[in-house]
């Protein structure tokens, strides 16, 4: 098979702090085509954003250490010189980022930043880039775009601005999207508006998405390929029905687990994972969800403290876990019967 | 552990308390927090260098709500429709352009800062962004006796105590006195927020999206947590979010807002499973679910999809201001502005905005869609 449009393979970044190196991420492999999306999901600090900032040579090379390819149509971008990374970021590949109010400038109206960015990659016309923010901001769906361009982010709602921010990231046509919880500000109807736009897109123009989101009915609803992570690595991997249809790795059950789910009973606490987040500085040694996890007992004495699971196979639907497949079944069968997982 | 109760001063008043605008659920016990026509616009300029009013953003446009001590309200709508500038208005963080705020019988809408001070320490409020509301440079024993600093409050047994006392409450380490915020993961600066919101033994909190950053872990742990604080302490919670099943899984009443207004409000159950107001449905058919397999017997929901797009609150269409987007929509909606009433077949405190309401369903998945918009 040739490789993907966009391909990630044995990618790791290290954070050289004060406390010692946080491995933000270790090994993880991903492909992404043309036309297609993958939802990333995964604990808060598994090393998401990371993923995505690397992959848009966004990091700072100070203090971030990257090692591993990292593919674009083709063309290695570890390493790439900088202006080779800002001529592909925003026409290329484009990003909508996690915190909008961070990532807008508060002294600039929407307006101008989004022209700007078309402007830089275009060499439009002030009058053009400006009419291409109303055209965007209208396709957006923000109400009376003439007015509210010339708006400063302050003045938006916290869901105006991160629809100001899509409007930013859309506004060149980009081959590739990574949209970093791009939906978590809004509301349900807004947020399914969204979806179908970044679907629109992606059905003129081929564009591939990384979705990262914590929801996962968003994922269920417009991805194609889903992706778990924890600790830095992906635990889980295969298409939507599988994984959530049929999800092998115990983090994978905790993550279903703890949905709150509108048929639910509401007398009921909500279950999350137990245990705390892993230490980045000292990951657990061998599978890094050991300490959390209920089953290492079944897995065979002492294996999970001390080997690493791998993910395999390397396309298809995959888990990093050392159960074998049949108790994975059993146990899912028995969490479906008890209602914990709803599929 | 609320015996300090810090300020007796403003213990509900009794005799000032009065019936409001009429559109309270009718209970006996006088409402802890209650707004009556509250509005909030903001000016819109444009010129560069000669600014000119261009008009207005009807951010909150005269609504009515009550919060009753110990127990959340939940607040939902379309982004933009005014639900943080309510929020922002309760905790006193924005002067109000007209109507009034009533807290524990007493008149704060224009209260300055001095008559405000005893109050202050009652309402908090929980930020939803846990990045930028934490002070990068304190410790976070520093960021939770912030409060306790300003307001002058000094607690049994002294601060740096009570501090340890919240971190275990919210469920961190009191080691975690002399961290730094950049420190912590999302779901641990969440309750960092927490603890500081509940440092001054608040009676409600303002809670604006508490969890939407939150992966559905941290945020099971976070939600388990504010539910917890709400039984042991009987904390009132305003609590403003999104996500409908959280929404649902921690507020006893739920009102939806759109562009300005509250189109509808019922207790928990009666609006999930019956609700009335067009818009309602529409959301709670948008939810995302995983079910790749829906539950037995209530087939695949199909989502509203709504037509046409978001008016704006500068200038918001006449009548009932979901008119634009409604497949019910009549001439009356234009003409005349549906009032927030009890309709024929609701239960008490169920209260919805609408000329033409939908069926009373038996379930919030038999949403009636209209053919003509699918
Ligand atoms: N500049 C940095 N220096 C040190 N550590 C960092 C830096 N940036 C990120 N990290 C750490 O790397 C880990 C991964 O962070 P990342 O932002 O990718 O998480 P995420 O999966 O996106 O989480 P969330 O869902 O909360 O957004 C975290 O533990 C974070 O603290
Ligand atoms: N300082 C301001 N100046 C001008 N307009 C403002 C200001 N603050 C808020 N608005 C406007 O008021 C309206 C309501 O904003 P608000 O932040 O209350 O919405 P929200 O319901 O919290 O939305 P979201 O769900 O997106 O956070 C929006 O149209 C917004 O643009
Ligand atoms: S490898 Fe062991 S510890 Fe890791 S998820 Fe599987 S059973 Fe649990
Ligand atoms: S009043 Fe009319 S326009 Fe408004 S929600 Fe009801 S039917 Fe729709
Ligand atoms: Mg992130
Ligand atoms: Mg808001």
């Amino acid at each position: 098979m040739s490789t993907p449009f966009l391909s990630v393979q044995d990618l790791t970044v290290d954070f050289h702090t004060e406390d010692g190196v946080v491995h933000a991420v270790d090994g993880l492999s991903l492909g992404v085509e043309k036309g297609t999306t993958l939802g990333v999901v995964g604990e808060s600090g598994s090393g998401k954003s990371v993923t995505a900032l690397a992959v848009l040579g966004l990091h700072n090379p100070e203090t971030a250490k990257l090692s591993g390819e990292i593919l674009l149509d083709g063309r290695e971008l570890i390493g790439a010189p900088r202006s080779v990374m800002e001529r592909i970021r925003g026409a290329k590949a484009a990003m909508i980022f996690q915190d909008p109010l961070t990532s807008l400038s508060p002294y600039h109206t929407i307006g101008k930043q989004i022209g700007e960015v078309f402007r830089r990659h275009t060499g439009a016309s002030r009058a053009a880039a400006r009419d291409r923010a109303v055209e965007m901001l209208t396709r957006v769906g923000i109400p009376q775009p003439k007015l509210r361009v010339d708006d400063y982010p302050h003045q938006f709602s916290g869901g105006m601005r991160q629809r100001a921010m899509i409007a930013m990231a859309l506004v060149c046509d980009p081959d590739l999207l990574i949209a970093d919880e791009p939906t978590t500000a809004l509301d349900v109807t807004v947020q399914a508006q969204i979806l179908d736009l970044l679907r629109d897109l992606q059905e003129q123009t081929g564009t591939a998405i990384i979705l990262i989101t914590h929801d996962l009915g968003v994922v269920a609803n417009t991805a194609h390929e889903v992706l778990v992570m924890y600790a830095g690595r992906a635990v889980e991997r295969g298409t939507v029905r599988e994984v959530l249809g049929e999800p092998h790795h115990p983090y994978t059950w905790g993550l279903l687990a703890s949905m709150p789910r509108l048929g639910a009973p509401v007398d009921v606490p909500l279950r999350p994972v137990r245990g705390a987040p892993p230490s980045l500085i000292n990951v657990p040694s061998g599978c890094p969800f050991h300490p959390r996890c209920d089953y290492p007992a079944l897995a065979g004495p002492g294996l999970c403290r001390a080997e690493r699971p791998e993910l395999s196979p390397h396309r298809g639907h995959g888990d990093a876990c050392h159960l074998t497949l049949a108790r994975k079944q059993e146990i899912v069968g028995t969490l479906v019967q008890k209602r914990e997982i709803v599929r | 552990m609320k015996e300090t109760g810090p300020m007796e001063e403003t213990a509900p008043e009794r005799d000032t308390a009065q019936a409001g605008t009429g559109s309270a659920a009718g209970r006996a016990a006088e409402p802890l927090l209650e707004l009556s026509g509250l509005e909030k616009h903001f000016p819109i300029t444009s010129g560069l260098v000669f600014k000119r009013q261009a008009g207005r953003v009807h951010a909150v446009d005269g609504i009515d709500l009550t919060v009753h001590a110990g127990e959340t309200l939940g607040l939902v709508g379309e982004s933009g429709c005014g639900k943080s500038t309510t929020g922002r208005l309760v905790a006193r963080l924005l002067e109000p352009t007209g109507g009034s705020i009533r807290y524990g019988g007493r008149d704060i809408t224009h209260a300055s800062r001095r008559e405000l001070r005893p109050i202050r320490a009652e309402i908090q409020m929980i930020f939803q962004d846990p990045y930028s509301s934490l002070n990068p440079r304190h410790t976070v024993g520093g960021i939770i006796r912030g409060p306790m600093e300003i307001n002058g409050i000094d607690p049994p047994g002294g601060r740096d105590r009570r501090v340890r006392e919240l971190l275990e409450i919210v469920g961190l380490n009191p080691e975690h006195y002399n961290r730094f915020p950049h420190e912590f993961s999302g779901g641990q600066r969440q309750r960092i927020g927490v603890a500081r919101a509940l440092a001054l033994d608040p009676r409600l909190i303002v809670a604006d999206e508490p969890v939407s950053a939150l992966d559905v872990s941290i945020q099971a742990q976070v939600v388990n947590l504010l539910q917890r604080l709400q039984r042991e302490l009987g904390i009132a919670f305003l609590f403003i979010a999104h996500d409908l099943a959280v929404v649902r899984h921690f507020s006893q009443r739920v009102a939806v807002m759109y562009l300005g207004k509250i189109v509808e409000i019922a207790d928990r159950d009666s609006l999930y499973e019956r609700p009335r107001h067009p818009y309602t449905h529409a959301l709670l058919s948008a939810v995302p679910e995983v079910g790749l397999e829906s539950a037995p017997g209530t087939g695949p929901r199909e989502r509203i999809r709504l037509a046409g797009d978001v008016p704006s609150p500068i200038a918001p269409p006449s009548g009932c201001r979901f008119r634009t987007r409604c497949w019910k929509a009549q001439e009356k909606c234009a003409a005349e502005e549906p009032p927030l009433v009890r309709l024929e077949g609701n239960r008490e405190g169920h209260l919805t905005a609408c000329h033409f309401p939908e069926a009373p369903t038996v379930h919030g998945r038999d949403v009636v869609l209209d053919p003509a918009l699918a």
